[in-house]
């Protein structure tokens, strides 16, 4: 964990210590022994890249303080986003603790561990735990936490970056504030990648308003990155990056070991299945993402700490700090879209900490060549990007005041003050917080109903508890924020062996006899049979294209800003010669797209009329800008037919020409489209059940879900509809639409390019579609616009089918 | 027009779009399912308090069809409210508006396997209804013809779409779930497929109610 001896000493370190690292030939690093010296602050973060002994630098001061042996109870807890990781780190942990024979325990608490062990661990918590933030949010909600935090000094989160991105983190903070109330004492360090703002990081870990230091551990040699260059120029559109297999396969052969990313599960199971198609040598080469069985993934983590693979084709289930071994090249294919999680994956090589990570970025199409040259800028100057984070979300607090509620009475001026230490609600209002609590305790409903049901009462000393102590089995199942969209298994029809898992949305478009990609084998879907998705194997060489889990990263607001400046260079003497004869002949024809104006370009193309918008604004808003406009040129008459939308623009055909983009682009008629069109929209709908589910008003588990028929179930979007007839200024509503506006919907970005532009639109007439619009002709996920149509859609498929069988409608 | 027009066992019958069904030749509006007082079962079973506005949406869209058909007869088949203490929740507000509702003409209420006996409501209990050359009861019975029944909220794809639907052959026919609370089961489900072993009808629900042939 901790090799390459290259600094000395600046502190002693407890003889024990100090002969097992010599013993080793190792010596500590600095950040190290730094750790050990602010081994009593109240908060620490460290930034260390990858493969820096980081871990092992958070758990140095425990090691030290627990060598003395006269520690009672729980003293360091350890918090990985991983399960898997919080099993790597005990077996890394064990090593020195019984190679210097310290009187240490460490046991990990995972939704894997057993109900005795789990049982024991809460009548005596070992000196060391480490576990998830949803298993530490579940241990707050006992009434013993009191007892098993009591003589609590330590808290390391570790891979807080990643944490720190998603409602997990969120979670994870609130519990900390419990503890740290349970626990005065309490220590807290973070241990993170290289981030772009970590003083917003170390807000978020110290209880607020205390500080919290930052240590810098030494960020090794800048790292080899490069674009590949390929005979082939790269195809005008698409994701795939099929021309550059042989290029690839070449790489791989001249590495030791290689990490293939993608973007997409989808895309990288597409790559995977080509690879194999062009690997004449059958090199060793595997498939890793969040879509595979947990059995699949397990055969390729094992296969490859083993050294037994040459390549792994993986998306960014790999992202996380798990020790892979010897990776030296790290690929990227496709554009990194953002900047952070480039440099992040990069540190993915070479994990010996003095050499430099070697990268290679394969653009996927002519435009990405452009996006990749701008990362590769980005990343030398270390720009990193990152989407300034809003307050704490209001759903994980609905959540946190439920687990509260679980560990026992409370009082709700108390909690307040306490949830206000955590960082991202050190400006929560007491308004907010009483909504939320309304909301838990009576639905906060604008009818007043649910009076003898109220799940949280207030007694007569002011202190709330649940009305009924044994929904707390059914709270305290139902804990966490990871949402699983409904996915189904997958599996061989007869083999019963799980492939894996794909989205039902995805199952419904299937019928039996279509085929798609699934653990890199095209497979035949059959039909569903309880759940499952039931395939057979299939002989055909291309598959319907696998759209599951397409989670389609849009281009950062810093990236996009470098590729609007590389646009707009005088010339692209760093460019390919393809691409700058490309983006010369733009130039020409039209105009270069600007970051102070909005280009819009309207053409006449194969007897549609088609209008292109420049936004800049990433793949969401550039998806809600068309849903936006398109809806206003329904209302115009312009007879709108289908758009798409890429990172860079939409392009959107019709039946009549739009000789005035300005009517459509009016920013205050935008805003009020908005409102109108997000009510009854799908995006809405799914963003409101991931918020319901995490504030407690839908349940994924319950103990009756088991007996109860399925026709007993009813929707989440019939809980929306009722909710947006009846009460449309609920609070669930109303988390539901801030969080649509910076995810899916991404309005921000629409905002950020409505002010950038200030209302300039650049027009342009032209006979043809410019250099540029002519990719987006080729982009698969073109989206056809049912207006009105949706229901004669229907109404004509129910005549088909009647006329296929011979009746009269 | 938006309904679906069919004859069972030669009584003429319309499926409307709301999923509620119409008998002309004696004005009788029959809707099965309705299950008010689920919010409050919910909240008083698990602690979960969904919006509690189900009842009155129900009643709405109910009170919308009796206008819309000027049925004398109203017939409930079944699962009228979710529990005994279901149908005691209704708030007066509810109460009034259902005996509105039932006010100058006939109400029958179908026993359901959800319902808790008779309840202080008004409208006369049957376990089942002679009408016509049909029988109306909630649980369709194997064998049965010219039978009308619920309790299973039938629902049917579609183009990619999911409605709730009616079902119905040449012996029986099976209404979707009227309340508003309701999820569904697929038309291919074993109950469903051991009931229509033969080729039937399903008649989707929204708009439009859209009959396609499920062979």
């Amino acid at each position: 964990m901790a090799s390459g001896c290259t600094f000395a000493l600046m502190t002693k370190l407890p003889p024990a210590f100090e002969t097992w690292f010599t013993a080793r030939g190792w010596s500590p690093h600095p950040h190290q022994i730094a750790m050990v010296e602010k081994s009593q602050a109240k908060a620490l973060l460290m930034i260390a890249p990858t493969g820096g002994g980081k871990t092992l630098s958070g758990f140095l001061p425990s090691l030290i303080e627990l060598a003395e042996g006269t520690h009672q109870g729980l003293h360091t807890l350890y918090i990985s986003p991983l399960k898997a990781l919080a099993a790597d780190i005990k077996r890394n942990l064990l090593k020195p603790v019984e190679e210097m024979n310290l009187p240490i325990r460490i046991e990990d608490r995972t939704g894997d561990t057993s109900h005795t062990a789990k049982r024991r661990q809460r009548a005596d918590p070992p000196h060391i735990l480490l576990t998830t933030p949803e298993s530490l949010a579940l241990l707050i909600s006992y009434e013993d936490a009191p007892r098993i935090f009591a003589g609590l000094q330590r808290v390391i989160v570790d891979e807080i970056h990643a944490l720190s991105e998603s409602k997990r983190g969120d979670q994870l903070m609130l519990a900390l504030s419990r503890l740290e109330r349970l626990a005065p004492d309490l220590r807290r360090v973070g241990l993170s990648a290289t981030v772009e703002a970590p003083e917003q990081l170390a807000k978020e870990l110290a209880a607020a308003p205390a500080p919290c230091e930052i240590l810098f551990a030494d960020p090794g040699p800048e790292p080899d990155i490069s674009m590949l260059v390929t005979e082939t120029p790269p195809p005008w559109a698409g994701g795939g990056a099929k021309y550059a297999i042989p290029a690839v396969l070449q790489e791989v052969k001249r590495h030791k070991t290689t990490l293939i990313f993608h973007n997409t599960r989808a895309q990288a199971e597409i790559f995977f299945h080509n690879l194999w198609l062009a690997n004449e040598d059958n090199l060793p080469i595997g498939i890793h993402h969040g879509s595979l069985s947990r059995e699949q993934r397990e055969t390729v983590e094992t296969a490859m700490t083993q050294g037994r693979l040459r390549a792994i084709v993986c998306t960014g289930s790999l992202d996380l700090g798990i020790d892979w071994g010897d990776v030296d090249l790290v690929i990227q294919i496709g554009a990194p879209k953002n900047v952070k999680r480039l440099v992040q994956r990069i540190g993915r090589a070479n994990h010996r900490y003095n050499a430099p990570s070697k990268a290679l970025l394969v653009p996927a199409n002519r435009f990405e060549v452009v996006e990749c040259v701008a990362a590769l800028e980005a990343a030398r100057a270390h720009d990193l990007d990152g989407e300034p984070k809003g307050s704490g979300p209001l759903d994980v607090l609905c959540q946190h005041i439920l687990i509260c509620a679980c560990a026992g009475p409370f009082d709700p001026a108390a909690l307040f003050d306490e949830i206000r230490t955590t960082g991202a609600y050190r400006n929560l209002s007491r308004a907010a917080f009483d909504d939320c609590l309304d909301f838990v305790a009576t639905g906060g409903y604008a009818l007043r109903a649910y009076d003898k049901w109220k799940r949280l009462i207030e007694r007569k000393d002011g202190l709330w508890q649940l009305r009924d102590p044994r929904t707390a089995r059914n709270i305290r199942m139902n804990i966490g924020t990871i949402q699983d969209t409904d996915t189904l298994k997958v599996r061989m029809r007869g083999a019963g062996r799980p492939l894996g898992e794909i989205e039902e949305g995805f199952a419904s478009t299937l019928t039996a006899g279509d085929t798609f990609l699934i653990g890199g084998q095209i497979v035949r879907y059959e039909g569903l049979r309880e759940l499952t998705v039931e395939v057979s194997r299939s002989a055909s060489k291309t598959p319907k294209v696998a759209t599951f889990n397409g989670t389609k990263f849009a281009t950062s607001t810093r990236l996009s800003k470098r590729i609007l400046a590389i646009l707009n260079a005088d010339a692209w003497p760093n460019l390919p010669r393809h691409t700058a004869e490309w983006l010369a002949l733009q130039r020409e024809v039209s105009t270069m797209p600007q970051s102070g104006h909005l280009l819009a370009e309207t053409f006449p193309f194969e007897g549609r009329h088609h209008l292109c918008l420049y936004g800049f604004a990433g793949r969401n808003a550039q998806q809600t800008l068309a849903l936006l406009v398109t809806r206003r040129m329904e209302t115009l008459g312009l007879d709108p037919l289908g758009f798409v939308a890429t990172d860079y623009a939409t392009l959107i055909w019709g039946l009549n020409e739009v000789t005035t983009p300005e009517f459509l682009l009016e920013p205050d008629l935008l805003r009020d489209d908005l409102e109108q069109w997000l009510s009854g929209n799908a995006v809405m709908k799914r963003t409101f059940r991931a918020a319901a589910t995490i504030a407690g008003l839908i349940q994924r588990n319950s103990p009756q879900a088991k007996k109860s028929g399925r026709q007993a179930t009813f929707s989440s979007d019939i809980l929306y509809d009722t909710l947006v007839k009846y009460d449309p200024d609920h609070l669930m509503l109303r988390i539901t639409r801030t969080e649509a506006m910076r995810g899916l919907v991404d309005f921000g970005r629409i905002e950020e390019m409505l002010s950038r532009t200030h209302g300039r639109i650049e027009h342009r007439r032209l006979l043809r579609p410019s250099p540029l619009a002519a990719p987006l002709f080729l982009e698969v996920g073109k989206i056809p616009i049912f207006g009105a149509a949706r229901e004669r859609l229907l109404e004509d498929e129910a005549e088909r089918l009647i006329a296929s069988v011979g009746l009269a409608p | 027009m938006n309904t679906h027009s069919f004859t069972l066992q030669s009584t003429h019958l319309i499926a409307r779009p709301s999923g509620a069904l119409f008998v002309p030749e004696c004005a009788t509006l029959v809707v099965s399912d309705l299950h008010l007082g689920k919010s409050d079962r919910i909240a008083r079973r698990t602690g979960i308090l969904v919006p509690p506005f189900e009842n009155r949406d129900t009643l709405l869209r109910l009170e919308t069809e009796i206008d819309a058909t000027g049925a004398e007869t109203v017939i409930c088949l079944g699962d009228s409210f979710d529990d005994l203490a279901a149908g005691q929740s209704l708030d007066e507000e509810e109460t009034l508006w259902l005996a509105r509702l039932q006010a100058g003409r006939d109400w029958i209420w179908v026993e359901g396997n959800h319902d808790p006996g008779p309840l202080d409501l008004g409208g006369s209990h049957r376990t089942e209804v002679a009408l016509a050359a049909l029988t109306f009861r909630h649980i369709a019975q194997i064998g049965a013809i010219g039978e009308v029944s619920g309790h299973y909220h039938p629902k049917h794809r579609l183009g990619g779409q999911s409605r709730s639907a009616f079902l119905y052959d040449k012996d029986r026919l099976i209404l979707p779930a009227f309340g508003t609370y309701t999820g569904g089961l697929w038309s291919d489900a074993p109950p469903l497929k051991t009931l229509f072993q033969g080729p039937f009808v399903a008649v989707l629900t929204g708009r439009k109610a859209i009959a396609v042939p499920v062979l």
